[in-house]
């Protein structure tokens, strides 16, 4: 039997899905996975009468398709199964993740660390503050503990240094603070409203991009057509969401290495960009823009010369200052040669969007798997590795975003209503994948139906789930003064990663 | 070089707000919601309508506490209900932020509910500690917004500090957490008294969109009174400025 292949978007029949057995599965996930140009986007499993069904996406970024492969065992099985993180690093937080949520036992995964600590976890007796750090004993070396409140106005994580002297020598990072059950409440939240609603808190500084995701899930999972000018639109605010985040982590990257200027400037750039989703939406993070099947909210003629005139004047002074910046001698003797980590470490912890691009691998949903307004994407940028890469991704692409804006606002607009649709009807027995190219990378909602149509199980994958192993790998050798900077070159979420 | 360093600041200008208590956001920003009196017969619709729960009938009323601003209310029923660019919606009480049918009134604080202490300890400089608890980042960037160069909360006095033994309060985000129940209980715990206790956005007043989930602990809740209400999903910088204000500084409070 074929394995079945999607598209971004698309839906597969469960019974289209045949299971292998664990052996198969194993073999052809490791032969795949070989190929430089195929990554895994999701691996879960979800209970289903008295089996757990597991379900593991490839996506290959030559080909542009999605590989569905599947397996399931009984839930009293308690035989441990061939960790696939022996062979490939990357799948690591996957099959960390089956482990805490049920209980699935793996053989050779070198340390099957808690996630999240979710509270329905199989094992009620780890508790979050006692987590497993990796502990070398010895009167040489101390450990330095942060959080998971911080000194800033950030979220909650915990970060533990071993250091020797002055030096890290290992980094971990421990999440799971900020979790609130968002897989669940998709669940049990029956009303679409409230389920995108729901999708645009999942992370609030991605409001678009993951609202985005739902939305092209249901549209999928339901067979509804999106229109060119609604495309459009939301690919305008799924950029204009990475141009304020982006000039603003510039800005927070300037604070850690106190040039005033820098903070202040780019500070102020990001302003009239959420200003402009207010002004189009009525709210600084465009939450209430993404709806599925339409739109409460057209990009209308008056709006399109608004945003013409914002980006003119955006891109002038972000042009001075980004040159100022990138020219200071100060700046690049903080930032060039700070915190690299290697092209292959990257692909060995499966890095995903910006923090694979800054090293070196061109890995981008936008262009692999294309979605929106998207198939004309131009090549995306990437870097050497280091604190310098990640700033100068982030100029490059704060370019992108503008240029590509531009060539979507000259497109003809209808004036045809495009209402939403907040009862759309899912196809019942179904697996539909969605994938977003948010600003930090590679967004994966994933859902299963039952015979009525309803969800099932619903999935998020944020590409924080990745990349925060990038962070702890970075520190490493470094002062740990370096890391505020590091930490804010990455700019990785709390709650995505959390749910 | 220094006069590129000059032609960068005065493109950059003057971007602080002059009164920060006179701004107007501009439309189609959601504050507060007005709700026209002749509107019985859709009472059960926007009920079944409001993802957030926040509309209850007999008075028709939105609960702001509740109310996440999506604004779907009025795109649905718009002759019932409409969201106006009023910002300043933060209270000190729950009663206080609702808002009732035929009532076009501006939300204020209700004098008496404020701690005499406040007014003492806390109308000068005021250094808070924010914690988010399961927040989802929209609210603590705007509450780190208000320090920056257009809403500059510094000029007040007013900043958010790294150690809770340096604040005069806690600014909680977030539905509350299990796992952040007992940090935010130490961080609370921390600050000197006398203190304050705000909550800011939807989440942190009556858990959002996330108030039925199983992995919150809000018990923390029922122990700790709360000074200051700061509704909004995410809740502006100038809601979160002007409510701080209008309850540590007599001369800001509308009556």
């Amino acid at each position: 039997m074929k394995t079945p292949q999607i598209h971004n978007g698309q839906s597969v029949a469960l019974d289209k899905i045949k299971p292998l057995t664990y052996q198969k599965f194993y073999d052809q996930v490791v032969s795949a996975l070989h190929n430089d140009n195929v990554h895994c986007v999701t691996y879960f499993a979800y209970p289903d009468v008295a089996k757990y069904k597991f379900v593991c996406a490839l996506a290959n970024d030559t080909d542009h398709t999605i590989s569905i492969l599947s397996f399931e065992r009984e839930m009293d099985d308690d035989s441990p199964l061939e960790s696939l993180t022996a062979i490939h690093n990357a799948m690591h937080i996957y099959e960390r993740e089956i482990h805490e949520n049920w209980g699935v036992p793996f053989e050779n995964h070198p340390w099957l660390k808690p996630v999240r600590y979710p509270f329905d976890r199989a094992n009620k007796s780890n508790v979050i503050n006692d987590y497993p750090f990796y502990k070398i004993e010895t009167n040489e070396l101390h450990e330095v503990g942060v959080g998971p409140i911080h000194a800033g106005v950030i979220e909650p994580g915990h970060f533990r240094f071993l250091c020797n002297g002055e030096n890290v020598f290992h980094l971990e990072i421990q999440l799971g603070w900020q979790h609130r059950g968002v897989e669940n409440l998709f669940i049990e939240k029956k009303n679409q409203l409230q389920q995108m609603v729901l999708a645009e808190s999942i992370c609030g500084d991605t409001t678009i991009g993951q609202a985005w995701a739902y939305a092209q899930l249901i549209e999928g999972g339901a067979g509804i057509e999106i229109d060119q000018q609604t495309k459009a639109e939301r690919t305008i605010a799924l950029e204009l969401e990475r141009i304020a985040i982006h000039v603003g982590d510039l800005s927070a990257m300037c604070t850690d290495v106190a040039y005033q200027l820098g903070a202040s400037t780019f500070g102020a750039l990001r302003t009239p960009i959420i200003n402009f989703f207010q002004t189009w939406c009525g709210n600084r993070f465009g939450r209430g823009l993404v709806r599925v099947g339409g739109s409460n909210y057209p990009l209308t003629n008056e709006l399109v010369a608004k945003l013409n005139g914002v980006l003119d004047a955006f891109e002038k002074q972000f042009d001075l200052v980004a040159t100022r910046t990138f020219n200071l001698p100060s700046i690049l003797k903080r930032f060039e040669g700070i915190g690299r980590i290697t092209r292959n470490q990257a692909h060995q912890l499966g890095a995903v969007g910006m923090v694979a691009r800054m090293a070196d691998i061109p890995r981008d949903i936008r262009k692999s798997h294309s979605f929106g307004a998207f198939s004309e994407f131009e090549k995306p940028h990437h870097g050497t590795g280091d604190v310098h890469a990640r700033a100068v991704l982030r100029r490059l692409e704060v370019k992108q975003s503008i240029r590509f804006i531009r060539k979507l606002l000259v497109i003809d607009r209808g004036e045809e209503e495009r209402k939403p649709n907040y009862e759309a009807k899912l196809v019942s027995n179904q697996l539909t994948i969605s994938l977003i190219e948010g600003w930090r990378g590679e967004i994966c909602h994933t859902m299963i139906t039952d015979a009525k149509g309803r969800i099932k199980h619903y999935k998020v994958k944020d590409p924080s789930m990745h990349n925060w192993k990038a962070l702890e790998l970075s520190l490493r050798n470094l002062e740990i003064s370096d890391f505020p900077i590091n930490n804010k070159s990455y700019d990785l979420s709390y709650c995505g990663y959390d749910l | 070089m220094i006069v590129e360093d000059i032609n960068i600041l005065i493109k950059h200008g003057k971007q602080f707000i002059p009164d920060v208590t006179k701004a107007e956001v501009p439309a189609p920003f959601r504050g507060r919601p007005v709700i026209t009196s002749d509107s019985s017969s859709h009472d059960n619709a926007l009920m079944r309508l409001c993802p957030f729960d926040a509309i209850s009938s007999q008075p028709l009323r939105i609960d702001l506490g509740k109310c996440g601003f999506c604004g779907e209310c009025e795109l649905a029923f718009p002759s019932t209900i409409r969201f106006t660019n009023d910002h300043k919606i933060a209270s000190n009480t729950t009663e206080k932020l609702l808002v009732k049918e035929g009532v076009d009134q501006e939300i204020t604080l209700d004098e008496n509910a404020i701690r005499n202490e406040i007014q003492t300890f806390f109308n000068g400089s005021l250094k808070l500690r924010q914690v988010s608890a399961g927040g989802d980042n929209s609210t603590e960037m705007e509450l780190g917004a208000c320090g920056n160069v257009n809403f500059d909360v510094g000029r007040f006095g007013i900043e958010f500090v790294a150690s809770p033994r340096h604040a005069d309060g806690i600014v909680v985000s977030g539905p509350i957490s299990e796992n952040m129940a007992e940090a935010l209980r130490i961080a609370y715990e921390a600050v000197p008294s006398p203190k304050l206790f705000i909550l800011a956005g939807v989440d942190a007043i009556s858990g959002g969109i996330f108030k039925d989930s199983q992995a919150l602990d809000r018990r923390i809740l029922n122990e700790i009174g709360v000074d200051l209400y700061v509704p909004g999903n995410p809740p502006h910088p100038l809601t979160f400025i002007n409510g701080i204000l209008e309850l540590t500084r007599k001369k800001y409070r509308r009556i």
